[in-house]
């Protein structure tokens, strides 16, 4: 039993934040807005040197083969910095659903090497968001197509219609995408379709919840360092107690979310019973935390918090956006009920790790 | 850097599952709790009846190594370390086990006596302690000395080889039915605030103490007012040097506090209970839904709390510090438990007022129970400043 990470695992982490610090500064950041496709190929060039588009994608097929858990560090740093680009859904989720794949699938060898060198991104859809992310920019777009019989569709980017959607985050780049369904791009059907469209939604659920607790850690800093700066009465705000209790509560939020994050990811990468459960509640409780330190920390930033100058917004506007995306709370509270309070669950001191 | 230019990382699945010797001792516990748990739930032991009750159990406990499982073996313990220690509650409290009626002295003055003891202290009052012989109240708290604790005022004045006591102590828990005292008192009339204090235990039969107990919420003799009028004590019975008091007290607050003052085990145990009520009484609870989110929000938060646990466990064994999870745990399973217990009450609706009802009962105790819990060991007020100037860097207020 040992609950915690190895230092391999924090070194790289540290290494990821450090790069994504000189090259995801929020100056930057606001140009990429400012583009038409709100991405940069550059960025995500270097973000390949880095290997974090490898990081998922198995040895065999030219990746790192590193898994859930390490994703898990890794997502809270894209979100702390909140890095304009869906790498997640990429290098994590898509990554996942190919690998999932049968070992001699055509998609994989196709794919696989491309997501890794950071050449291709994939877009990810499932019924649970009303939209896909970065469809514009994908070559390959993995749908699921929910009803009597769930199904798996691989598309290429000239196979469906996509009409833009604008977000509250100026760095999303949202798609409601008109596409047919056919016989030729269905690579899974039935409950082996059902499995991979479940590793889906709770994979990227996770990577949005990393981000989440990984935002409310930023705007905790953000705030920190702002309340220690900014003078009224004759001293820093910082000292007053009302300003000091609203941050230590998000301190609290964020300790008690990332232990959640981490079973969670534990569960993913292990196909354990209790996997949505662990996910549902990792989702809540990451986004939660963001939703908290959102709101203590445009408060005690006064009403500076409430400019478009000041960097608070970003992250914010991330932390609202992600609340609803692969999954929103009440899709997770309902999910999280029905196992917890109408299922079987295993409940009590000793169920946590009862594998 | 490169990805080419990176170490090679192997995948390092966290480890989840118990070693062989870890399920052994789980194993252990559990059979010795199945065998030995009182079949009949004792009385409350803020009674005189319910009291002796405990206190038989925590022999009981002593005898089979039980009692306090991190101590070491030649002081009462089992040497357990602190995975093994979290195992034992996890079943301790899945049998449903008494609760522990001298854990002030076993998690607050043992690891004080242990390291700053002399060995002629540890030998005479740690084994006594793992059995229960000796009952330990705690002597902090004053009228004027609460949340602010370096205000204490009663005295201890050297004088030969005794001190002298005058003053009063307060909110002394269990010092109705103790027999001993540990404290601080201010041994240098000039020195204010957290120096000049001396760290003294004291038999709470001595002359010139009077204690008066102190109703709590509950109606019970929960805690106790301790005066002192010229009580001498002597010199042998000071815990490090004089004047240190306060060091002494403080060096081991964050780790017991921290993390052993409640275990994880204690509120998954009374969530899992919560999830049952709540199926018992679905329909009555479903007729507002907040009712069932509050289940899952405590759910949540008894889990989260665990995995908290867990993950802090690792890292102490790994030579890490407990350092701002004392406060955020204080704050966090405080308010938990509130959630709990008010949870379970509103499921109840009109009958969660009658003391009397079975199903009833030991939710209306936990509730009241729970009232306590974001005030003592620091509130949560203290804890906020805590985490805002020790982790956050803040300046004092």
């Amino acid at each position: 039993m040992d609950f915690t990470f190895s230092e391999d695992q924090f070194a790289f982490r540290d290494a990821v934040s450090r790069f994504l610090m000189t090259e995801a500064a929020p100056e930057l950041l606001r140009d990429i807005w400012e583009t038409e496709s709100g991405r940069s190929d550059e960025l995500l060039g270097k973000i390949a040197a880095q290997g974090l588009t490898a990081l998922s994608v198995p040895e065999a097929d030219g990746g790192l083969g590193q898994s859930d858990i390490d994703w898990a560090l890794l997502a809270q740093e894209v979100g702390y910095y909140a890095l304009p680009d869906s790498l997640t859904d990429s290098a994590c989720v898509a990554v996942g659903v190919l690998a999932a794949l049968p070992a001699q699938h055509a998609l994989r060898s196709a794919w696989l090497p491309r997501v890794a060198d950071g050449s291709a991104r994939i877009g990810i859809g499932h019924p649970v968001n009303p939209w896909v992310a970065d469809a514009d920019l994908a070559e390959l777009l993995l749908l699921v197509e929910a009803g009597a019989t769930t199904r798996l569709h691989a598309l290429p980017r000239d196979q469906v219609q996509a009409h833009a959607q604008r977000s509250i985050d100026a760095s999303r780049r949202l798609v409601a995408l008109e596409w047919s369904p056919q016989p030729a791009t269905c690579i899974a059907e039935g409950p082996a379709a059902q499995a991979m469209a479940d590793a889906m939604l709770d994979r990227a659920a996770l990577c949005a919840a990393g981000q989440l607790v990984g935002l409310a850690q930023r705007m905790l800093d953000l705030s920190v360092d702002y309340v220690s700066q900014r003078k009224q009465f004759g001293k820093v705000i910082g000292s007053f107690q009302a300003v000091k209790h609203h941050l230590a509560d998000v301190v609290t939020k964020i300790e008690f979310a990332k232990p959640v994050l981490y079973r969670a990811a534990l569960a993913l990468q292990g196909d354990e019973p209790q996997r949505a459960l662990y996910v549902s509640h990792a989702k809540l409780v990451c986004a939660d935390a963001a939703l908290t330190a959102a709101r203590k920390g445009i408060q005690v930033h006064g009403a500076m918090g409430y400019t478009w100058e000041v960097d608070l917004q970003m992250f914010m506007k991330r932390a609202w956006a992600l609340d609803g995306a692969w999954g929103d709370r009440a899709f997770h509270r309902q999910r999280l009920g029905a196992q917890l309070l109408d299922g079987d669950a295993p409940l009590g001191p000793g169920a946590t790790f009862n594998l | 850097m490169s990805r080419h230019e990176q170490p090679k990382r192997k995948p390092r699945p966290v480890d989840l599952s118990f070693t062989p010797e870890q399920q052994a001792f789980r194993a252990e516990a559990r059979q010795w709790l199945r065998a030995n748990v009182p079949q009949q739930s004792l009385a409350s032991y803020d009674t005189r009846e319910g009291f002796e009750q405990h206190r038989a159990w925590e022999a009981k406990l002593a005898e089979g190594g039980w009692s306090s499982v991190i101590w070491p073996k030649d002081l009462g313990g089992r040497g357990a370390d602190l995975n093994e220690w979290l195992i034992f509650e996890e079943e301790y409290h899945a049998a449903g086990a008494p609760m522990r009626v001298n854990q002030n002295g076993i998690l607050l003055l043992g690891p004080t006596l242990m390291e700053f003891g002399t060995p002629e202290q540890k030998a005479r009052f740690l084994p006594r302690m793992a059995r229960c012989d000796d009952m330990w109240a705690q002597g902090w708290s004053e009228p004027n000395a609460g949340s602010d604790m370096a205000a204490i005022s009663s005295r201890a004045i050297r004088d030969g080889d005794e001190y002298v006591l005058n003053g009063q102590k307060t909110w002394s828990t269990r010092a109705v039915f103790a027999n001993w005292m540990f404290g601080l008192f201010r041994s240098d009339p000039q020195s204010s605030r957290h120096h000049g204090l001396t760290y003294l235990l004291l038999p709470l039969d001595a002359k010139g103490i009077t204690i008066r107990p102190i109703k709590a919420l509950n109606g019970k003799q929960a805690f106790a007012e301790v005066f002192f009028d010229d009580v001498r004590v002597p010199a042998a019975n000071r815990i490090g040097d004089e004047g240190q008091g306060w060091n002494v007290a403080m060096a081991t607050a964050g780790f017991e506090r921290g993390l052993l003052l409640r275990s994880p085990a204690r509120f998954q145990r009374t969530a899992a209970r919560l999830v049952e009520l709540y199926r018992r009484h679905r329909a009555q609870a479903d007729r507002d839904p907040s009712i069932r989110e509050a289940v899952m929000r405590a759910w949540m938060d008894a889990e989260a709390y665990n995995l908290a646990s867990y993950h802090t466990v690792g890292r102490v064994a790994k030579g890490g510090k407990v350092g701002a999870e004392a406060s955020t745990n204080k704050i966090f399973w405080s308010e938990l438990d509130l959630l709990l217990h008010e949870t379970a009450l509103r499921i109840l609706g009109p009958r969660a007022e009658l003391s009397d009802d079975p199903e009833v009962h030991e939710w209306q105790e936990g509730f009241l129970f729970a009232q306590a819990g974001p005030i003592y060991a620091g509130t949560n007020e203290i804890q906020r400043n805590i985490i805002s100037e020790r982790v956050l860097g803040l300046p004092k207020s």
